[in-house]
C-alpha cells in the first residue's frame, strides 16, 4: 500500500450505539484504495451492514455514530454540512442492494426509473442518460433493452432486475460501490452470474467496491483484501489470498470451518466453537472497557 | 405472468357494473332537467300516492309513482342524486387532499410529524362521527356547503390512517434508500417515489368515501339539517318515505334501494380501479 495513493475510502475508528447505549460498532478502522475489491464478512448482526450505511450516510434513526471518521476520496464526511454530504455521496458513490425486489420502485417503468437519476441530480441531458443507460444495459448482458426498459420491476426476474440494478449503479461512474450481499437474495445458479458481472463491470470501470457479504467462498472469488467483522468489531484484515492461505484470527479460521466445501461436500459442518466465542466475548470486553472511561 | 394480466384485465365485471351504474346515475344527475319526466317540485294531491308502473293504479309518465304530495318519485331521485353527486365529489376530494397530505408526511417522515398528526387523528376520532356532523352542520349553518365542509372534516383521518401505514411501510423500501444515497431531497422522495406508490390505495378510498359521502349526506338530510328542504334530496325522500310507508312502501323503498346501490357502487368501483391501477396486482 504505498503512502502517496488517497484511498477511495477511510473509516476511522467508527462507533455506533444503539439508542439504549449498545454498542453496534466498535471502533472500527479500514481502508478501500481506488479500484479494489475489499470484502466485509461476518455472520448475521455483524455490523456489516451497518458500516456500508454508515458510509452512504442512510444509517437508521436508531443508531448513533458517536466516534470516528469517514473519508471519501479525501472528504471528511463529518466536516461536510448534511447538504454537501449528501451531494458528496450521490456523486461519487453507489449501492447494489441486497434485494432485488424491493430496491425498484414498483409503480415506475425501469427506463425512466434508471435514466432520471442521472438527468435530475446530474444534470445530463435526456438523451446522453438514455445511451449511458444502454450501454450499461448492454455490459450486464441484457439482450432486449427495449423490453426491459419499458417493463415494471415486476415483471423482470429476480437476476434481471439484479442485472439493472447492478447497471445502475455503474451508470453514474461512482469511485466506490457498497454492494450489500448483492446475490443473497438469488438463486444459487443466478448467483455465480451476478457475481462475475460484477467483477468484469468493477474491472473495467476501475471502480472501488465494498463488499458486505456472509460468504467467503464469495469473498475469495471476488476481493483482494477482507475485513473479518464480529459484533462490530474488525477481528482481522489480510489479503485475500494471505486470510485463506493463513487466517490469523481463531474466529476465523472457525469461519472457515463452517463453509461447505465442493472437495467434500458430505462432510459435516462445524458450528463455530464454544472456546472461540468465549475468547471474542473477552476481548469484546475489554475492547469496550478501554473505550468506555474516555468517553463517559 | 402474462396469462395472469390478461385474465384479470378481461374478468373484472364489478368495476364494469359498478362504472356503469355510477355512469348512469351522473349522467342523469347532470342532464336532470332534460330527463326529468315531471318537475320534481310540482304537487298535485289528485295524483297523491300513485304506485309504481307495474302495479295497478298506475298513471303514464310516473314510472315509480308519487308521494304523499303527488310529486314524481322519478324525477326527484334525479334531482336529489345531483345534491348527492356534487357532495360525494367535493367532500371526498377535499378530505382526501387534507388527509393524504398528512397521512403522506406522517408516515413517511415520521418522528415528530408523525406524532403530532396521529395524536390529531386519535382525538378525531374519538367523536361519534354522525354526532359530530350533526353538530358542526348546526354551527355552520345548513347549505349544501356546510356539508361538503363538514364531511371533509370529520372523514380527512379515514384518509389519514390508511395512507399513513401505506406511506410508512413504503418509506423502508430499499429503493427509498437508493433514492436517497443517490442525493434526491426528503420532499421529491416523498412526491416521486413514494406517493406514486400510495395513489391506487389513495383512489380505492377516495371512491369508498364517495359512498360513505353520499350516506352522510342522507342522513343530514334525514334529519332535516341539510340543504334547504325544498329541494329533493335521497336522505329526504326516505324520511317523507318513512311517514308513508304503510300507505305506498315505493316512496320510501326507491330513495333507499337507489341510496345503498350507488354507495355499494362507489365503493366496488373503487376497489376495481385499485386492481387496475396497481401495477403489482395488475
Amino acid at each position: 500500500m504505498s503512502a502517496t495513493a488517497k484511498p477511495c475510502l477511510e473509516i476511522r475508528s467508527l462507533s455506533a450505539v444503539l439508542a439504549n447505549g449498545q454498542r453496534v460498532l466498535r471502533s472500527v478502522s479500514l481502508a478501500v484504495q481506488p479500484g479494489e475489491v475489499r470484502a466485509l464478512v461476518g455472520e448475521s448482526g455483524a455490523g456489516k451492514t451497518m458500516i456500508g450505511k454508515a458510509v452512504l450516510g442512510v444509517l437508521p434513526k436508531s443508531v448513533r455514530i458517536v466516534e470516528g471518521e469517514m473519508i471519501i476520496e479525501g472528504e471528511d464526511l463529518g466536516r461536510l454540512d448534511a447538504k454537501a454530504r449528501r451531494t458528496l455521496i450521490g456523486a461519487r458513490t453507489a449501492l447494489i442492494p441486497q434485494d432485488p425486489l424491493t430496491a425498484l420502485n414498483p409503480s415506475r417503468r425501469i427506463g425512466p426509473q434508471m435514466t432520471d437519476r442521472l438527468v435530475r441530480i446530474l444534470g445530463w441531458s435526456g438523451d446522453r442518460a438514455d445511451s449511458r443507460i444502454r450501454q450499461l444495459l448492454d455490459e450486464v448482458q441484457i439482450r432486449d433493452p427495449e423490453r426491459v426498459l419499458k417493463s415494471y420491476p415486476h415483471e423482470l426476474s429476480g437476476g434481471m432486475r439484479q442485472r439493472v440494478l447492478i447497471a445502475a449503479a455503474f451508470a453514474a461512474e461512482p469511485r466506490l460501490i457498497v454492494a450489500d450481499e448483492p446475490t443473497t437474495a438469488l438463486d444459487v445458479t443466478v448467483q455465480k452470474q451476478i457475481l462475475r458481472l460484477i467483477a468484469e463491470l468493477q474491472r473495467d470501470h476501475g471502480t472501488a467496491i465494498l463488499f458486505v457479504t456472509h460468504d467467503l467462498g464469495v469473498v475469495a472469488k471476488i476481493s483482494q483484501k477482507v475485513s473479518v467483522l464480529y459484533a462490530g468489531k474488525v477481528v482481522e484484515e489480510a489479503a485475500t489470498v494471505d486470510l485463506f492461505a493463513s487466517p490469523q484470527h481463531p474466529y476465523t479460521r472457525a469461519l472457515m470451518l463452517a463453509t461447505p466445501r465442493y472437495t467434500d461436500p458430505y462432510a459435516s459442518l462445524k458450528p463455530v466453537d464454544e472456546t472461540v466465542l468465549a475468547g471474542l466475548a473477552a476481548e469484546i470486553a475489554a475492547a469496550d472497557q478501554a473505550w468506555r472511561p474516555s468517553h463517559g | 405472468m402474462d396469462k395472469a394480466r390478461t385474465s384479470s384485465r378481461r374478468t373484472s365485471p364489478r368495476l364494469w357494473l359498478a362504472g356503469g351504474w355510477l355512469l348512469l346515475a351522473l349522467l342523469a344527475a347532470i342532464l336532470a332537467p332534460l330527463v326529468a319526466p315531471q318537475d320534481p317540485l310540482a304537487q298535485d294531491l289528485m295524483l297523491e300516492r300513485l304506485p309504481p308502473f307495474w302495479l295497478d293504479g298506475a298513471e303514464p309518465g310516473y314510472w315509480l309513482g308519487t308521494d304523499s304530495l303527488g310529486r314524481d318519485l322519478l324525477s326527484r331521485l334525479i334531482f336529489g342524486g345531483r345534491i348527492a353527486f356534487i357532495v360525494a365529489f367535493a367532500a371526498a376530494a377535499s378530505a382526501c387532499l387534507i388527509g393524504s397530505a398528512l397521512g403522506l408526511i406522517a408516515g413517511y417522515f415520521g418522528g415528530w410529524a408523525d406524532r403530532i398528526i396521529s395524536r390529531v387523528v386519535d382525538i378525531w376520532l374519538a367523536f361519534p362521527p354522525v354526532l359530530f356532523a350533526i353538530l358542526l352542520v348546526a354551527v355552520l349553518g345548513t347549505g349544501l356547503s356546510s356539508v361538503i365542509i363538514a364531511i371533509a372534516v370529520i372523514d380527512w383521518t379515514r384518509f389519514c390512517r390508511v395512507i399513513r401505514a401505506e406511506a410508512m411501510s413504503q418509506a423502508r423500501m430499499d429503493y427509498v434508500e437508493s433514492a436517497r444515497i443517490a442525493g434526491y431531497g426528503r420532499m421529491g422522495i416523498m412526491l416521486r417515489e413514494v406517493l406514486p406508490n400510495v395513489l391506487p390505495s389513495v383512489v380505492a378510498l377516495l371512491s369508498l368515501e364517495m359512498g360513505i359521502a353520499v350516506i352522510v349526506e342522507a342522513i343530514l338530510s334525514f334529519v332535516n339539517l341539510s340543504i334547504s328542504t325544498d329541494d329533493p334530496t335521497w336522505g329526504g325522500m326516505i324520511a317523507e318515505g318513512r311517514l308513508s310507508i304503510h300507505q305506498a312502501w315505493w316512496v320510501l323503498v326507491f330513495p333507499l334501494t337507489t341510496l345503498i346501490l350507488t354507495v355499494l357502487c362507489f365503493s366496488q368501483f373503487g376497489e376495481g380501479l385499485k386492481a387496475r391501477f396497481d401495477p403489482v396486482l395488475r
